[in-house]
C-alpha cells in the first residue's frame, strides 16, 4: 500500500539537478584544484622537511590525546544528558553544543580568558601550582578537546537517547546487576556510536585551526599544528603549503572510509 | 504462601495504581484493560522496575518488596522482544543464567535447553536482526524462562505480530503456561479478551489504575459484572466442550468454525459478536431454521453506541445464557422486546469461532 505512494527509484525532479551538481562542484572542485597545483616532483622531499615532519608528529599526537580526551569526559557527560532527570538538563545540552557552532577563533579567545594568566582559572593553576597553560602543546590538546567534544557527545548522546533503557531494564530483570548491565550492556551497544564519534572528534581535533591559533600559538614543534604549518607555509613556500594541504586530504579521506558508512551517514547499527 | 500476592499504590502524574492481587502457585493471571489503566505499571512494580511508596510483593513465598529487579527471581518479556543486538541468539538466552552465575558452558547449555522447548533451535547462531518479528519473540520468551523465573511476567506478547506469526507464538505460550510448573506463576497482559481465554485460568480487569473486576476467566468475561467489561471484552463467549462441528454446551450443540488448535472433547469457548445475534419473537421461529437457535429471557435493554445491546439472563441453561445481542432502535420496538421478554436467539455458524480453553 505504501510502497505504492513513493516516488519510483530514480525520479527525482529535474528542477533539484542543477543546484545538486554545483553543490558537489563546490565540494570536489576545489580538491581538483589542489592537486593540479600540486609539484608531485618534489612532494616527497617536501612531506618529509624537519618543520612538515614536526607538524604532523604534533598534529597526530595531539588529536590522539584530545579524542582520548573527548571520550574519557564526554561519554560521561552524553550518560548524564541522556539520562538524568534533572531539570537543567535540556539547557545543559544547547551548551554542549556551543563549540560546535562558535567560530573557533572566538573559542580561543574564551580559553585564553579563562586559563591565560589574567584569566580567573589561570590565574589560580599560576599562583597555586605555577602552571601556565597557553601557547604550550597542552594548550593545543585543550583547544582541540573544546571544539571535538561536541561531535562526541552528540553521536554518544543520540545513540543512548534512540536505544532507551529497556535493554537495561530487560538485562536487570534476568538477574544482570547494573555494573554487568553497563560493561555487557549499554556499552557494546554503543559502540558503534562511539566509534563514529571518535572518527569524527579525532577529524575536527585534526583540522583545528583557529582556536588553536589563538589560545596556543604557532611555535614550531609545540603548538604549530599541521594546519597552522599549512597558513604559515603559504606567505613562504606555497609549493610546500599545496604539499601539506594535500596530506590533510589524504589523511580526511581516510577518516571517511574509516568511519563510513554508520557514523557519517547516521545509521544505527 | 507459594504463588504471588501483591498489594501495590503507586501515585504520578496525577495517575494512581491501587491494586492487590494474590495468584495461587501455578495459577495464570490475565490482566485486562485499556491503555492508559496502568497494566505496564503494574507489571513493573512486579518486577521491581518501579518502587511505588505503598507496596508489598511475594513471589513463591519469599517477601521481594525491597529488592530490586536482578534478585526478585522474575522473567519479563514485553511486546517488542529486545533482544540484544549485539549477541547470537544463543547469548542473548544465556545471558540470564550467565548473570545468575552459571559458567559460560553451562549457561550455554541451558540456553540450548530453552531454545530447543521453545522450538526455535535452528536460529542458536543468527543475529537477533536476521530473525523475523515472531521467530524473535519466541528467542525472547526462550530469554525469559531461562533464567527459571517464579514469576513470568508477559507484557502484549503478542500485541506487536501480524496475523501470520501470532499462532506460532501463541501456541509457544499456551505449551509453556499448561506446564502448570510448581513454583511459577505467569502474569500476561493482554487487551484481547481472547489471550485471556486461551492463557489464563483468572484475569483482572484495570481500568484508571483500580481493579474494577477479578475472578475465574471465563466467568468474568462470559458475563461481565460492569459495562467497562463488557466493552473491552465485547464479544460473546460461552463455554463447552469442543465438538467436530461446533461447540457442545450441555446436550446443546452450538454450531461453529473450529479453530486450528481445538481438540474435539477438550474444553473449548465459542466467539461470536453480538451483532452476529438475530432476536426472534418466541413464536416465530425464523425461516431456514439456522441450526444455532435457542430460547432466552431478556434480562437487560441497554443502548450501546447507534444500536440497543440486549443481553439474555445469565440462567445457565444453553449457549443462550448471558449472550448479548445487537439490534437497531427500530427492530427493539418492532419486536416489542423488554425486560424479561421471552424470545429465540439464533446466530449463524459461519459467525461461530471455537477456541480452545485454558481448563
Amino acid at each position: 500500500m505504501t510502497a505504492k505512494r513513493l516516488a519510483p527509484a530514480g525520479r527525482v525532479p529535474r528542477v533539484l539537478w542543477l543546484p545538486a551538481a554545483l553543490a558537489l562542484a563546490l565540494v570536489t572542485l576545489p580538491v581538483v584544484g589542489l592537486l593540479l597545483r600540486t609539484d608531485y616532483a618534489r612532494l616527497p622531499s617536501l612531506l618529509t622537511s624537519a618543520a612538515s615532519l614536526h607538524a604532523l608528529r604534533l598534529s597526530l599526537s595531539t588529536a590522539a590525546l584530545s579524542t582520548v580526551l573527548c571520550v574519557l569526559l564526554g561519554v560521561p557527560l552524553a550518560v548524564v544528558l541522556a539520562r538524568s532527570a534533572l531539570r537543567g538538563v535540556r539547557v545543559l545540552r544547547a551548551v554542549v553544543l556551543l563549540p560546535l557552532v562558535l567560530p573557533p577563533v572566538v573559542g580561543g579567545f574564551a580559553l585564553l580568558y579563562t586559563l591565560g594568566r589574567t584569566g580567573f582559572v589561570g590565574y589560580l593553576l599560576d599562583v597555586t601550582t605555577g602552571i601556565q597553560v597557553p601557547f604550550t602543546t597542552g594548550a593545543v590538546v585543550i583547544a582541540q578537546t573544546f571544539v571535538a567534544m561536541p561531535f562526541l557527545v552528540v553521536s554518544v548522546e543520540g545513540a543512548l537517547r534512540a536505544t532507551g533503557e529497556d535493554y537495561e531494564r530487560v538485562a536487570a530483570t534476568l538477574g544482570a546487576r547494573p555494573s554487568t548491565v553497563f560493561s555487557r550492556v549499554t556499552c557494546p551497544l554503543l559502540l558503534p556510536a562511539l566509534g563514529s564519534g571518535v572518527v569524527l572528534s579525532f577529524a575536527r581535533a585534526l583540522g583545528e585551526f583557529g582556536a588553536t591559533i589563538t589560545f596556543a600559538g604557532s611555535l614550531e614543534g609545540v603548538t604549530r599544528t599541521l594546519p597552522l604549518e599549512v597558513y604559515n607555509q603559504a606567505s613562504v613556500n606555497i609549493d610546500s603549503a599545496v604539499a601539506l594541504s594535500l596530506l590533510l586530504i589524504v589523511i580526511a579521506i581516510l577518516v571517511i572510509v574509516v568511519a563510513r558508512p554508520r557514523s557519517i551517514e547516521g545509521v544505527r547499527a | 504462601m507459594t504463588g504471588l500476592h501483591a498489594t501495590l499504590r503507586l501515585r504520578r502524574d496525577g495517575f494512581a495504581l491501587d491494586v492487590a492481587l494474590n495468584v495461587p502457585d501455578t495459577g495464570v493471571l490475565a490482566v485486562l484493560g485499556p491503555n492508559g489503566s496502568g497494566k505496564s505499571t503494574l507489571l513493573d512494580c512486579l518486577a521491581g522496575l518501579l518502587r511505588p511508596a505503598e507496596a508489598s510483593v511475594s513471589i513463591g513465598g519469599t517477601d521481594v518488596t525491597g529488592l530490586p529487579p536482578p534478585e526478585r527471581r522474575v522473567g519479563l518479556l514485553r511486546q517488542d522482544p529486545l533482544l540484544f543486538p549485539h549477541l547470537s541468539v544463543l547469548d542473548n538466552v544465556a545471558f540470564g543464567p550467565r548473570s545468575r552465575g552459571s559458567g559460560r558452558q553451562r549457561a550455554r547449555e541451558l540456553a540450548r535447553r530453552w531454545l530447543d522447548e521453545i522450538g526455535v533451535a535452528e536460529f542458536a547462531d543468527r543475529r537477533p536482526a536476521r530473525l523475523s518479528g515472531g521467530q524473535a519473540q519466541r528467542v525472547a520468551l526462550a530469554r525469559a524462562l531461562a533464567t527459571d523465573p517464579a514469576l513470568l511476567l508477559l507484557d502484549e506478547p503478542l500485541a506487536a505480530l501480524d496475523v501470520d506469526a501470532a499462532p506460532a507464538m501463541r501456541a509457544a505460550l499456551r505449551s509453556v503456561l499448561r506446564q502448570r510448573q510448581p513454583g511459577r506463576v505467569a502474569v500476561v497482559v493482554t487487551h484481547d479478551p481472547l489471550d485471556a481465554i486461551s492463557l489464563a485460568d483468572h484475569v483482572l480487569v484495570l481500568a484508571d489504575g483500580q481493579v474494577v473486576e477479578q475472578g475465574p476467566t471465563r466467568s468474568v468475561l462470559a458475563a461481565p459484572r460492569t459495562g467497562f467489561t463488557a466493552r473491552i471484552a465485547g464479544l460473546n463467549l460461552v463455554a463447552g466442550e469442543a465438538g467436530p462441528d461446533g461447540l457442545r454446551v450441555g446436550d446443546q450443540l452450538l454450531s461453529g468454525v473450529l479453530a486450528e488448535d481445538a481438540v474435539v472433547a477438550e474444553p473449548a469457548v465459542a466467539v461470536f459478536p453480538p451483532h452476529a445475534v438475530s432476536v426472534y419473537p418466541r413464536d416465530d421461529a425464523p425461516h431456514g431454521s439456522p441450526r444455532n437457535t435457542a430460547p432466552a429471557t431478556v434480562g437487560s435493554v441497554e443502548p450501546h453506541g447507534p444500536v440497543i445491546r440486549l443481553r439474555a439472563t445469565a440462567d445457565g441453561q444453553g449457549w443462550t445464557s448471558g449472550v448479548a445481542a445487537d439490534l437497531t432502535p427500530a427492530a427493539v420496538a418492532d419486536l416489542g422486546i423488554d425486560v424479561g421478554s421471552r424470545v429465540l436467539l439464533s446466530v449463524k455458524a459461519a459467525a461461530v469461532e471455537v477456541h480452545p480453553a485454558n481448563p
